[in-house]
């Protein structure tokens, strides 16, 4: 522990050490960063709440890390006292652009591997931002103490990966500390200190900007050149928007108001917006007074990839929901949505996300937090689809796509990575093969595990395709994928029908050589979903007008109890209630009573059920 | 009726109703229910209120049970004259169980009698018994015609062995024609109760259980789709896979088929699940339930209505004697039906009636409704041209649909 720790505002670049830890999920990330904040002592031992970082609920019990945070802690290495600034990072793929602004706040990385599991497909691709950044990487083995620990197998892969000898790799153990204070004191040494020029106007990269409900937004910066001061007018360079610097200060790990933030450091800025948008993360914060003439590179708006409609399975909770997603938008940059209206489903939202489990966390925080109940219909990509007469229909919704001549139709691709142990390739190939998938190439990792890469329709991963991947690899496979263009394709929009009423929920935009497979699983899907009718219920798939798959719920035939159980007319009565009741959480596709149940089933994969228990 | 009782309002010690039931009482029919909790076996489909042992504590037993009921029915006297009710004789009488031939003829007549002294018997008054095949001889039979008794209702449920094994019936079904005989010769009229849908039973064997019991040309027949209830060994066993569970369609078909053969035989539905030979012939006591008539339910777990006022008794024997002993009422809640749930009660119920509900007094929701009800097929439109809401034979498998449609949501 440092007896002395240095002030912000006045430590000398050369005692700084940024950087930041690379994980999987689950590979004890937090864990460590627990450790580290009890060995340096800013956390006091009784004050201990595991994985302090994670704040949100949600993340505590995913064990995943959505928003990233920075926290300064003094370390004393030969007499000298440093300031380590750890930058928390995200761990999922959703959040890519995130993890590459947090990276760039770094001048290091620790690249925290779990000893009995080895690298996931995340981890590299996250790796690789890193290394593009120049960061210099720290390899560390965590879990140790794990009985299933492999240290010298998972050591030298990642010597191969990265370069240097096994015997570099640190070996530690976040949950009985071994080897933490090693890793701190490897940090000072083999990580180098900031550098940028003290004298320019003031370049701080902002790389996360957080909604506070007292503080209102809390923008994180990295602070490259010049310095900010309290009080001072500050502008964000992307939108030329300025505001006064109502506070300034580090995070160690509650906020402390500092008189300022110099060269290299690392802290936070209050400036009283309410919108995490007027405070966007790759943007960069300047002097008013004394701008800089070139923003920091590397900024990019967020680009919602994945799109679907929530809706309140209890129509009154309409407005519940539109307000919700206004506070949720307040602290998420990446979130955009639309009120979109289903014939089925009545009056929501159409909401477009980073990724499948970015939708999946929204979903859970607006149930949890807003007490809410959804209906989330099936996700879906954005289309490009150019019509006879050159107009160009951009269609995020099923039922948006346009019923005229069509003259070509363009879907967003991936390039994906999947690592597994080698004995899955044939699996991995077999699944990317059916999802339409472009293999393009694959690499021995070490010796029994594998990098493949392929070249996908984002269409065709969005909904259940890494349940898949993980079933059919044991659980092994993991995949980590970005966005990589678009491509035409031989699309076709299927619909689905009621006793002949469309119901534009269960729509699907796929593949013509998919759509027959969707046809025949949603209307098998529905025929057990929807209970059976006073009347017979055709089901069918059309394309067009063309019928392609066609199921029929029978007639209910009896819907009578037989006797009156000894004039307890009083039982009879309730049952008739209850069963009211139940017709009232029905919604009518014309003469047909579905039940909301139904459309979440219908609209949900089982797998995706198993995700949300994890 | 059903082992757990509904969830009500505390009933007052001295039984004494609100003001509203005994409005109009007068004009309205009386009838009295007695329950007796008996069997010598327990079913594996039952879950009515009924006990095997011979005692069952806390002064409760068999051989006192009839003297327990004796001094519900002149508590009921008192209750209902302190109400205001219409001091009225009864219409019906009505022995069910469990198995109330389980207990003597002699103790069965004796509660007879004490209704009698309470109340007095209408002319004509129909008086009923259920009773087990097994449980009934010329004698027995005979003295029960002498105490007053004008009906007898067997329990045959089916008149094939597997089907009986399932239900756990012990009487052998060569034992139905005897009994029957037996009965029509002391002068009573006889209903048989059948069973359909048991687990395992075929199409044959139903057809095969409604010629067994057509060839006694029963006065009155019931026929009851098994209702697997929750909690019974029945239940159990279906869970456990040792014997099929049976599905709605099974129970079409098969009332379809009790309607056809039933109907040859020239006998005619009057409600869901019974039928009679002539107008005469029609349970009485069955109609007051669906018609929401007055009637005293003694007996523990028994249920009782008298104008708007339904309530029911503590279930347990034993806490049933101790109330009675202390001079208190037996019943353990009871509820009051404001004018929505009696309106509720009353298109529930009648609905199911083959004289069926008039069109007139349906609320206006209820009304436009007919229209949607004629075009599915569920009532008569001849009837509903003349003002009546009459189920087709359809309509009767889905009467429950039909009520839901007719009321307001």
């Amino acid at each position: 522990m440092a007896r002395t720790a240095p002030v912000p505002a006045a430590t000398d670049p050369a005692i700084i050490r940024n950087f930041c830890i690379i994980a999987h999920i689950d590979h004890g990330k937090s864990t460590l960063a627990d450790r580290m904040l009890q060995l340096t002592g800013v956390v006091e031992q009784r004050d201990m709440k595991a994985q302090y970082l994670d704040r949100m609920d949600i993340e505590r019990e995913r064990g995943i890390t959505i928003k990233s945070q920075a926290v300064r802690l003094p370390w004393e290495l030969d007499d000298v006292s440093y300031a380590l600034n750890m930058i928390d990072t995200p761990g999922h793929v959703d959040f890519t652009y995130e993890v590459s602004r947090s990276l760039a706040a770094c001048e290091g990385a620790i690249l925290l591997v779990d000893a009995a599991q080895g690298i996931e497909a995340q981890t590299l691709a996250n790796l690789y931002l890193a290394m593009e950044n120049d960061l210099t990487i720290i390899p560390v083995l965590n879990k140790i103490d794990l009985p299933a620990a492999q240290p010298e197998k998972y050591a030298a892969e990642l010597a191969s990966l990265i370069g240097g000898n096994p015997e570099d790799v640190l070996l530690v153990s976040g949950k009985t500390g071994v080897g933490v204070e090693a890793l701190l004191d490897k940090i000072v040494r083999d990580l180098p200190p900031p550098v940028g020029d003290a004298n320019a106007p003031a370049r701080a990269m902002i790389f996360d900007s957080v909604y506070d409900t007292y503080r209102g937004v809390v923008t994180y910066v990295r602070v490259v050149d010049g310095h900010l001061s309290p009080r001072e007018r500050i502008q964000m360079m992307s939108t030329r928007a300025s505001h006064e610097l109502l506070e300034i200060g580090v995070s160690s790990p509650e906020p402390t108001p500092s008189k300022g933030l110099g060269v290299g450091e690392v802290g936070y800025l209050i400036t009283g917006v309410k919108d995490v948008r007027q405070s966007k993360v790759g943007d960069t914060v300047t002097n008013l007074a004394k701008p800089a003439s070139a923003s920091l590179s590397g900024y990019a708006d967020p680009k919602p990839m994945v799109f679907s409609g929530l809706y309140p399975l209890d129509g009154a909770d309409y407005p519940v929901l539109r307000d919700a997603l206004e506070k949720l938008m307040l602290n998420d940059a990446a979130l955009v949505y639309e009120p979109e209206t289903s014939a089925a489903l009545g009056f929501g939202f159409r909401v477009g996300f980073l990724g499948l489990l970015h939708l999946e966390i929204t979903r859970e925080r607006l149930e949890r937090e807003y007490n809410l109940s959804l209906i989330s219909t099936a996700p879906n990509v954005e289309y490009e689809v150019t019509l006879e007469d050159k107009n160009v229909v951009h269609v995020t919704n099923p039922s948006e796509y346009p019923v005229g001549k069509i003259a070509a139709v363009r879907e967003p691709m991936v390039s994906a990575t999947i690592l597994a142990p080698n004995e899955f390739v044939g699996a991995i190939m077999e699944l990317c093969q059916s999802r339409r998938g472009v293999m393009g190439g694959m690499d021995y990792l070490s010796e029994d595990r594998v990098e493949i890469r392929y070249r996908l329709p984002l269409a065709e991963i969005v909904f259940d395709f890494f349940d898949i991947l993980k079933s059919r690899t044991r659980g092994y496979g993991s995949l980590d994928w970005k966005a990589d263009g678009d491509q035409v394709a031989d699309l076709v929009k299927v619909d689905i029908m009621l006793q002949g009423e469309q119901v534009d929920a269960f729509s699907a935009i796929t593949h013509r050589d998919k759509a027959y497979a969707y046809g025949v699983m949603m209307t098998g899907k529905l025929r057990e979903l929807i209970p059976r009718q006073q009347f017979e219920v055709p089901i069918q798939a059309a394309i067009g007008s063309r019928i392609i798959a066609r199921e029929s719920i029978r007639a209910i035939r009896k819907d009578v109890l037989a006797k009156c159980y000894g004039g307890d007319i009083t039982r009879k009565r309730k049952l008739l209630e209850k069963q009211k009741e139940g017709k009232k959480r029905m919604k009518m596709v014309g003469r047909v009573e579905v039940p909301q149940e139904a459309f979440i089933a219908a609209l949900s994969s089982d797998s995706s059920k198993d995700k949300a228990k994890k | 009726m059903p082992s757990t009782l509904p969830l009500g309002d505390p009933s007052p010690a001295d039984g004494v109703l609100s003001p509203a039931a005994a409005a109009g009482s007068p004009d309205r029919d009386f009838g009295l229910y007695v329950h007796i909790p008996f069997c010598a076996v327990r079913c594996g489909y039952c879950d009515f209120n009924t006990y095997t042992a011979a005692e069952l504590g806390g002064g409760a037993s068999q051989a006192s049970y009839a003297h327990t009921v004796q001094r519900e029915l002149e508590f009921a006297g008192g209750a209902l004259a302190k109400s205001g009710v219409a001091h009225r004789p009864l219409n019906t009488v009505f022995f069910g169980g469990g198995t109330p031939t389980l207990l003597p003829s002699q103790d069965l007549a004796r509660v007879l009698q004490t209704a009698k002294n309470v109340w007095g018997l209408e002319p004509g008054a129909e008086v009923t018994t259920e009773a087990n095949p097994d449980s009934v001889s010329p004698e027995s039979l005979e003295e029960l015609a002498r105490a007053g008794f004008t009906r007898v209702s067997f329990g045959m449920q089916s008149a094939v062995p597997h089907v009986l094994a399932v239900l756990d019936r012990t009487h052998s079904p060569e034992r139905v024609p005897l009994a029957v005989e037996w009965a029509r010769a002391a002068g009573l009229k006889v209903s048989l109760d059948l069973i359909y849908g048991t687990p395992g039973e075929q199409l044959s064997d139903w057809q095969a259980s409604l010629e067994a019991a057509l060839s006694l040309t029963p006065d009155h027949l019931s026929a009851y789709a098994l209702i697997i209830e929750d909690g019974t060994a029945l239940a159990r066993r279906i869970r456990r896979g040792e014997v099929p569970m049976v599905d709605d369609d099974d129970h079409a078909d098969k009332y379809e088929l009790a309607e056809d053969m039933l109907r040859s035989a020239g006998m005619s539905w009057y409600e869901v699940s019974n039928w009679a030979r002539t107008g005469e012939d029609r349970c009485r006591h069955n109609l007051a339930y669906w018609k929401g008539h007055d009637w005293w339910g003694a007996g523990p777990g028994a249920h009782s209505h008298v104008g708007g006022t339904r309530w029911w008794n503590v279930k347990h024997p034993a806490a049933y004697a101790q109330r009675l002993g202390a001079g208190t009422s037996p019943a353990a809640g009871r509820e009051t039906l404001d004018e929505s749930a009696r309106y509720v009660e009353d298109v529930l119920l009648r609905t199911r009636l083959a004289e069926g509900f008039p069109t007139a007094g349906l609320q206006p929701g209820g009304r436009r409704a007919v229209a949607g009800l004629i075009a599915d097929g569920l009532i008569d439109p001849a009837e509903a041209f003349k003002g009546v809401v009459r189920l087709s034979g359809r309509g009767r498998l889905l009467a429950d649909a039909v009520v839901r449609r007719l009321l307001p949501d």
